[in-house]
């Protein structure tokens, strides 16, 4: 198994004492950022990169990905204390989850959820261990016009899976690209769309962007809601812990079922939200006893959570192995990796080893160590909740403009984050998607390089899409995809048309 | 309340029947709106720039080109329909309590902005932290004062001391040679 010797080698690189301690730093930053209203895992991330760019990058995204794993741990432990799911794919664990902590057992609920996140991220790690080496060597032999029918097709699945309007995810995907083409273009260096300001030259930083996208904007919109706050303190023991992690072998089918779903979803571009969903529908709908959901069934928090984490996990995945994020949280730490020098794709598996089984040595121990910590420390981070709002929203603010600013050391970029900020607002307000947004702004000149090699090599052939089996098969799919509601509604008429002639012959 | 129970109380929440200050159908035009504008915009500039072919394969403007109008045609598409049916005519925007408190953070915000640029990141953070406590969450004077200081300073000792993340200062620091 070579997967495992690189891996061991990876733990090698992990356990030295500078690393282990910026994994806990990471672990308890991640789960103070998931139990804080306003803030997530996106946003955490995207906040305190700054702190990582003089780290080396196996330090820096260790510590990185320990803070999203902690978000992840972090955002169960409002949802079931307080029915403030702290995450969108939080929402399905409120579900019972809170109506267990109004039973008094609250203790229960939360090491389900830990447990069950750990279970499902563990899933996820395996299945990237296996795979990410295979996938990134096959990888290796794509060239432009391959790259660019990944892309496409990453974009396509986005505007015809989405659950929104497909023109608004148009119209998010094209104005992250335009966005991301401003400044000086990197084949002919020539300078577009700058309009002579000095500052665009440059071109618009994508983290400066993420942050006000997902920083700002969502402190304006926590400020119109209602901030009071009922709940439940819990101290989890453990006997609790024990007579929980007793039962589990009960619920196999459960776990496994949101790990596949979870797994799945994630590498797809559908993301933790709908897995949580999807995971905690099909466990009611398997279920034999389908009226208990929603009134405290520990399966009811057990479904939507391993599938939450198993998908947040796989969304390294495709981030890995194709340079592709999964999740707006892999998209962040693309441009993490970027900051860093690194290039993202599938070289990252040849060029720098101890990186990435750095990367994968460290979300098995970041779950485990996650896990005792969550476990250990839940009093103390339901009491951070009792923290007035109006002392935390200007810290957040403040550590946004730290986060802007230190990108490129440009006061200009803090203006831009506002300008970011409010326009996340407005569009998510009017349901916008972010999501395509932030992969655009990410991908959007890596795909525009990638289309234009291709098309310098087959001297503006747009045949060249088609040129082999493989580049062939991944457009079509894209192309597929793209008109996916349509091609959908097709063949539901057709159905229904011989339905009714069978009914009416 | 009991021992095990946590309460943190909003009084200043926004009333959920406030009346709506627009509707967002309205702003879901003008925002269409101001994109067809802006597709237009860039549109023109990369035509400008050069959209076409060029002996090497296509020109810097041709991808940007094609995305400008890709945006501008759903930007389109969505001001249409959004005047032919009138789906989301009665849900509201923002309601007018709702905007007084989004107006209660987004000022301060800017403001700090524009200190950070004068006074440097740390001034500015003090103020904006120390006076949002006082002004906006009516927390005691001293409370407000000693939190901005704590976590302006902490601030400081991270980035600038601990990972030499280096932040714009201004006239305060200069005082005490940084």
């Amino acid at each position: 198994m070579e997967a495992f010797g690189l891996l061991l080698h990876g733990f090698q690189v992990l356990l030295t004492f500078k690393i282990l301690s910026l994994m806990l730093v990471g672990l308890l930053l991640g789960i103070f950022v998931g139990v804080l209203p306003g803030l997530g895992g996106p946003n955490g991330v995207a906040i305190l990169l700054p702190l990582t760019f003089t780290m080396d990058p196996t330090s820096a995204i260790v510590m990185l990905s320990c803070i999203y794993w902690g978000a992840l741990f972090g955002g169960a432990i409002t949802s079931i204390l307080f029915n403030i799911p702290g995450e969108a794919w939080s929402v399905a664990t409120t579900f019972d989850g809170y109506p267990m902590a109004q039973q008094g057992r609250a203790a229960e609920a939360l090491t389900a959820a830990f447990t069950s996140s750990f279970i499902g991220s563990l899933v996820a790690v395996l299945m990237i261990t296996f795979l990410a080496p295979g996938i990134a060597s096959f990888a290796l032999r794509f060239g432009p016009p391959e790259f660019f029918a990944v892309y496409l097709l990453t974009f396509c699945s986005f505007v015809g899976l989405g659950r929104e309007d497909k023109h608004k995810t148009l119209i998010s995907m094209t104005l992250g690209l335009l966005i991301a083409g401003i400044g000086m273009d990197t084949v002919s260096g020539q300078l577009r769309m700058t309009f002579g300001f000095e500052e665009l030259f440059r071109g618009i930083n994508f983290l400066v962007a993420v942050i006000g996208l997902f920083g700002i904007s969502e402190i304006l919109l926590t400020m119109e809601e209602r901030l009071a706050l009922r709940g439940h303190a819990a101290k989890i023991n453990l006997r609790v812990v024990w007579s929980v992690w007793k039962d589990l072998p009960k619920y196999w089918a459960t776990l496994l079922r949101s790990s596949a779903i979870g797994c799945w979803l994630g590498i797809t571009p559908g993301g933790a939200i709908a897995a949580s969903f999807m995971g905690y529908n099909l466990a009611k709908r398997f279920s034999d006893d389908k009226e208990s959901f929603g009134k405290g069934r520990i399966e009811g928090v057990f479904a939507p959570e391993t599938a939450a984490h198993a998908s947040g996990t796989a969304a390294l995945l495709p981030m890995l192995a194709l340079g592709i994020p999964g999740s707006g949280t892999a998209a962040i730490l693309l441009g993490g990796l970027m900051v860093w020098g690194l290039n993202p794709g599938p070289l990252l598996f040849v060029e720098h080893k101890d990186f990435v089984w750095g990367l994968i040595a460290s979300m098995y121990l970041g779950n485990v160590v996650g896990l005792v910590i969550v476990l250990s420390t839940v009093p103390i981070f339901a009491a951070v909740l009792r923290v007035p709002f109006a002392a935390v929203a200007p810290m957040i603010i403040v550590s946004c403009a730290v986060g802007a600013y230190a990108i490129q050391n440009a006061m200009f970029d803090i203006w831009l984050m506002l300008a970011f900020g409010v326009v996340g607002y407005v569009f998510k307000k009017i349901d916008i998607p972010l999501a395509p947004f932030t992969l655009a702004l990410v991908l959007g000149n890596r795909a525009e390089d990638a289309f234009r090699l291709s098309m310098i090599g087959a001297e503006g052939d747009m045949r060249v899409f088609w040129s082999n089996g493989l580049v062939g098969s991944i457009t079509t799919l894209a192309l597929i995809l793209l008109f996916w509601s349509l091609i959908a509604a097709g063949i539901k008429k057709m159905q229904g048309a011989r339905n009714g002639l069978k009914h009416s012959g | 309340m009991s021992e095990n129970e946590i309460v943190v109380e909003d009084p200043n929440a926004p009333a959920s029947d406030s009346p709506a200050v627009t509707s967002t159908r309205s702003v879901d035009i003008a925002v269409s709106v101001l994109l067809l504008g802006f597709a237009a915009l860039m549109a023109f500039d990369n035509w400008r720039t050069g959209m076409g072919w060029a002996a090497d394969g296509p020109q810097a403007g041709y991808f940007p080109f094609y995305l400008s109008i890709v945006l501008g045609a759903a930007s389109l598409y969505g001001i249409v329909t959004q005047c032919i049916n009138r789906e989301g005519a009665g849900k509201a925007f923002v309601s007018r309590d709702q905007l007084r408190r989004v107006t209660q953070v987004f000022v301060p915000t800017l403001a700090f902005c524009a200190c950070t640029q004068w006074l440097g990141l740390y001034v500015a953070s003090f103020l904006l932290v120390s006076g949002f406590m006082r002004w906006v969450g009516h927390i005691r004077w001293w409370k407000s004062l000693l939190t901005g200081v704590v976590f302006t300073i902490t601030m400081f000792v991270t980035f600038d001391l601990a990972f030499d993340v280096i932040m714009p200062k201004g006239p305060l620091e200069a005082l005490f040679g940084h």
